[in-house]
């Protein structure tokens, strides 16, 4: 009875342990935060590290009680925290020079590159909505993978 | 942060624990203190209900709460924009549309058992709904109400 607990206490352990990833085709694999995980992805997608330029993400995080019209604000800790990750995490390249309007992933470069061959119509599909609604179509989102292989575009 | 562990942090470990206390009295110590510092935001509705009916000095109205809840407060949302007017099923956040689980916490047990959780998200959405953040009054009336749907 007892070995039988110690297993499962062991299995549970190294499945709560293993780090999400995130990845979309243009680099490596980066564990994500799991604090960063939980906190932002209790109102949308985690989105990528990487898909934002660091100072967008420095002033995303410095107003937080404003965010793109709602209090998304975080106690001293977990502000640090995360914030210090996005820095570290945060577009390098030539996406590191990216100006976004807004600070919007959907209006940084990169973004309207990968997305041209979506029209309008497709965009605006009850299904979709807006842009920011990667789940949509990237199936693995959740999971922090933004593969082509995985898109499926609803109807 | 990783829910699974927390799980077992929280429930499954702790007849082991105990177990083994008398056997490890250092590392039963160390474990029990971890234990009681990471459950001490941790509560019941009726606990939380309590709190501030107490903070607010009079009796919680789940008929308030209701009106609370599915009313407007001067802005675009009311908190059943997000939560549906009764929140004993699936809401849809109004702006990303990521599904948010039951509110009321006969159907999701997970809610309304961390303080420090319930006081962020009041903070927020009180911030969002009403312009401010709420009284413990109007908190009391909205868990009163949440807690009397079965």
């Amino acid at each position: 009875m007892r070995a039988a607990v110690y297993s499962g206490l062991a299995a549970a352990l190294l499945l709560a342990c293993a780090p999400r990833v995130q990845a979309d085709e243009g680099g490596a694999r980066v564990p994500v935060l799991p604090l960063y995980q939980q906190e932002c992805s209790a109102c949308h997608v985690a989105y990528p590290a990487r898909g934002l330029p660091a100072a967008s993400w420095q002033r995303l995080m410095g107003n937080l009680p404003r965010h793109f019209g709602t209090d998304a604000s975080l106690d001293a800790a977990s502000l640090r925290e995360i914030s210090g990750w996005l820095q570290t995490h945060a577009a390098t390249g030539q996406r590191a020079s990216d100006q976004p309007a807004d600070d919007r992933i959907t209006r940084t470069r990169w973004f309207v590159r990968e997305h041209d061959e979506i029209s309008p119509a497709v965009w605006r599909r009850a299904s979709i909505g807006k842009a920011s609604n990667c789940a949509a179509c990237h199936t693995q989102a959740a999971q922090g993978r933004f593969s082509e292989h995985d898109v499926r575009i609803p109807k | 942060m990783f829910p699974d562990l927390l799980a077992l942090s929280t429930a499954r470990p702790r007849g082991w624990l105990l177990a083994a206390l008398p056997r490890w009295p250092a590392l039963g110590a160390a474990l029990l203190l971890a234990l009681t510092g990471s459950l001490a935001a941790a509560a019941s509705p009726a606990e939380l209900l309590a709190a501030y009916t107490a903070e607010a000095g009079a009796a919680a109205s789940a008929v308030r709460g209701e009106a609370f809840f599915t009313s407007r407060h001067g802005r675009e949302w009311a908190c059943a924009s997000c939560h549906g007017a009764k929140p004993v099923q699936d809401g849809k956040h109004a702006a990303t549309g990521k599904v948010i689980g039951p509110l009321a916490p006969a159907f999701n047990p997970q809610r309304f058992t961390d303080a420090g959780k319930a006081d962020k998200w009041f903070r927020r959405n009180c911030q969002d709904v009403v312009g401010r953040t709420c009284t413990a009054a109007e908190k009391a009336d909205v868990l009163a109400w949440l807690v009397s749907l079965r």
